[in-house]
């Protein structure tokens, strides 16, 4: 036997020992489940990133985006509209340097299809506190079919360096449990 | 010609005069970008330690794209090269071939480097590590880059010929050593990463000039070809070490040739395909190519990690009970040269880029996992714990022999060198973890204030993301001592230290000199050890970790389950 400073003469290629090739199987083994838990996580699992990807125009994102809030427009907060589009729609999230548009309200356990994209710099979609994050890429519209599973007023923190300005960065997201009662806009309960 | 070369009364190499000269000067470069990039880190920790928030957002951000730079490119590359130029030349007792072709790509790595510092710390290039296109920087910073990595593949090719000549000139019988066998996979790795760099940073380069346009989602696929892979050719590099300082510190043996080179050459294979980890709740690919990418194909190059996870371990606990320390299961741990800092550099680095790194990396580059942990302050306390605590520390160790062996210096401040790497050691143990668990709240990364002081809509973290941020700065402050500790050892020893004679350094205790010099480990038993002794003591270690992975990957998609159906 010999230290790795040192060349070793002759073959070298020779059975391994008992315990190595132990550890090698167990550790193969521990691979192949780590392997497999993602494809079964895409047939049991609630949590998958797939989505709808496709390439956008930063105006044509920007065009449907506004088009969306003059839709389901209910209200405006500190200069931002707040939408309420009904269950099952196509929602739209803008990101832009240094703010998130609009203000959406959505129903607890309700699907809806959110659409994010930017129109200048990648920017982070960091969903608090629900700990949520997806890359927002300009040219790029990343649509997931989300379910709200907690009312709240969330907020939305950019967490993708986007210049000077990157840490003020933050939107709101508010879910809203119909069923219960009806909380008007602003009720801000937590 | 042989005035050339000099024999080390240590290891009985012949070392090449050029080949100490670039390891010096390479080595010295790595540790002024240690510095710069030290400096940095201590500033953006103060920053983000929200009780002190110590600089305005642009210094900040500047901050920490030097740090990243610095360290990440600068300090890394710097000190790899230097091992290049050990585990070729040197270990196979050759000479530096075309040795002016390694002045000039040092010369150019420089000229690189200060022109990526100048445009970083003028305010040129407030763009981050990453920089990804459409954040634009100043066409010199691109350019600088370029230059640095044109630097860095010609010393790699320079490696490449150093194999060749010796093989030719017969300076080594039989094949390889390992360690050159590990530096030739980093070498390669570096070949690839490089690749990748140039493929993205010449049009990036032109694309800030005004020529050419750049897709920002074909940026960070090819822009993680260069700045995942680098930290790949990190790893082979510190594995290569790991192997290295066993040998030197306790002549830990290699249980098998076959299984620890076949355990590098999967990192070749696959280890490049880390890429997709930047790219799983990206707007792009689909969930085939994250699956089988984000795995290195089913996980073949984290195999290879635990596979090197064993055989180190296992490869002192034989080399010590060959030797007869044979007392218990961990009789051989426990009466190991713990006062040899690289001794207890090797084994810390081992742990902290094991259970820490190397748990969190593969946990978080799950597939659905990353939805949980993209961009928070998961991710860098994750590699925080690969390339500081492992990498870094790793190559601390290593200087520690680097000094004796090629500066020919004893180590100054010896009591001190001797507690560097336990203080480094803990402070990066405790930063890592606290800046990993402030992440499962969300916190983000590269933020200036998670306060959220002055936002259209205010937000306030729970008191407990607090109390851990604290934790991290109080550990990233134990670790920053660490630094200077071994910036202040290397600094002294290189520059004013005493040249030592091997004759004076004999017996036992010898101050400024490693166990392994002073006390060398004891040649084997004659024999062919077929039969060697029993790996027990390793078996119950590397069960623990596979306990301690798989509790943290299981509670991680526990945590992910309770999150919103997304999809």
């Amino acid at each position: 036997m010999h230290t790795a400073l040192e060349s070793p003469k002759g073959i070298w290629w020779k059975p391994a020992g008992r315990a190595e090739k132990l550890w090698v199987g167990i550790a193969f083994g521990w691979c192949l489940v780590l392997f497999a838990m993602m494809p079964l996580w895409h047939l049991k699992g609630d949590q998958n990133t797939t989505g709808i990807r496709r390439k956008v125009e930063p105006a044509a994102f920007q065009k449907r985006t506004i088009e969306f809030i003059q839709q389901y427009q209910i209200d405006t907060e500190k200069g931002i509209p707040v939408v309420e589009p009904p269950p099952g729609s196509d929602v739209y999230l803008l990101a832009r340097m240094w703010n998130w548009v609009p203000i959406l309200k959505l129903q607890k356990g309700a699907e809806y299809t959110l659409h994010l994209s930017s129109m200048d710099l990648n920017h982070g979609f960091n969903l608090y506190p629900m700990n949520i994050n997806l890359q927002v890429v300009p040219d790029y519209d990343y649509a997931l079919r989300i379910v709200p599973g907690e009312t709240g007023d969330l907020r939305i923190i950019c967490n993708e360096f986007c210049g000077i300005g990157h840490h003020t960065m933050i939107g709101k997201l508010l879910v809203v449990d119909e069923s219960v009662e009806t909380v008007t806009y602003g009720s801000g309960e937590r | 010609m042989n005035e050339a070369f000099r024999t080390c009364p240590i290891t009985r190499l012949r070392v090449h005069s050029q080949a100490d000269a670039l390891i010096k000067a390479n080595a010295v470069a790595a540790t002024i970008f240690l510095v710069v990039g030290g400096i940095a880190a201590l500033l953006v920790l103060l920053t983000r330690w929200q009780v002190v928030h110590l600089l305005d957002p642009a210094w900040f951000y500047r901050m920490l794209t030097i740090h990243g730079m610095s360290m990440l490119i600068f300090f890394i590359l710097f000190f790899e090269m230097a091992v290049l130029y050990f585990a070729g030349p040197v270990v196979l007792n050759s000479r530096v071939p075309a040795p002016r072709v390694g002045w000039f790509s040092f010369g150019l790595m420089v000229f690189g480097a200060l022109i990526v510092e100048w445009a970083m710390w003028t305010g040129r290039a407030d763009v981050m590590f990453s920089s990804y296109v459409p954040l634009k920087a100043h066409w010199s910073y691109y350019l600088g880059v370029i230059f640095f990595a044109v630097g860095a593949l010609t010393v790699v090719g320079l490696f490449f010929a150093s194999l060749v000549v010796a093989k030719r000139e017969q300076t080594y019988e039989g094949s390889v050593p390992l360690v050159t066998f590990g530096g030739l996979t980093a070498a390669i790795i570096a070949v690839v990463t490089l690749g990748h760099g140039a493929a993205i940073y010449i049009p990036t380069f032109l694309w800030s000039i005004g020529v050419m346009h750049v897709d920002p989602a074909v940026y960070r696929l090819v822009f993680w070809g260069l700045g995942h892979s680098a930290q790949q050719i990190n790893l082979g590099a510190m594995v290569s070490l790991w192997y290295l300082l066993g040998g030197l510190t306790v002549g830990a043996v290699v249980l098998n040739e076959k299984i620890s080179r076949s355990a590098f050459v999967l990192y070749i294979l696959f280890i490049n395909m880390a890429a997709a980890h930047h790219l799983l709740v990206d707007p792009v690919a689909g969930p085939a190519w994250k699956v089988w990418n984000t795995s290195y194909a089913m996980y073949l190059a984290v195999l290879a990690s635990m596979v090197h996870g064993f055989t180190l371990p296992a490869g002192i606990e034989v080399g010590q009970r060959m030797r007869g320390v044979t007392q218990g299961m961990f009789g051989w741990l426990r009466k190991a040269p713990w006062g040899d800092p690289g001794f207890s550099s090797l084994i810390f680095s081992i742990v902290i880029f094991g259970f820490i790194g190397g748990i969190t990396g593969v946990t978080f580059g799950t597939e659905q996992i990353n939805l949980i942990a993209h961009n928070t302050l998961r991710v860098p306390g994750h590699f925080h714990a690969t390339v500081v605590g492992g990498t870094a520390l790793a190559f601390m160790g290593a200087t520690y022999y680097l000094i004796p062996l090629i500066f020919r210096k004893q180590v100054a401040f010896w009591p001190l060198a001797k507690i560097q790497p336990y203080v480094f050691a803990f402070g990066m143990l405790v930063f890592t973890m606290a800046m990993t668990f402030a992440g499962t709240f969300g916190v983000p990364r590269r933020h200036w204030d998670i306060t959220f002081s002055n936002t259209t809509f205010d937000l306030q973290y729970s008191p407990a993301v607090d109390l851990i941020i604290g934790v991290m700065a109080v550990g990233g402050l134990i670790a920053a001592l660490g630094g200077v500790m071994y910036v202040l050892v290397t600094v002294w020893s290189v520059f004013f230290g005493r040249r030592f004679e091997l004759a004076t350094a004999g017996g036992g205790g010898f101050h400024g000199l490693p166990r392994g010099i002073t006390n060398p480990p004891s040649p084997l038993p004659p024999g062919d050890h077929e039969e060697h002794p029993k790996t027990t003591g390793t078996l119950v270690l590397v069960f623990v970790f596979l306990a301690a992975f798989a509790i943290y990957y299981f509670v991680n998609w526990k945590l992910l389950s309770l999150v919103w159906r997304i999809g």
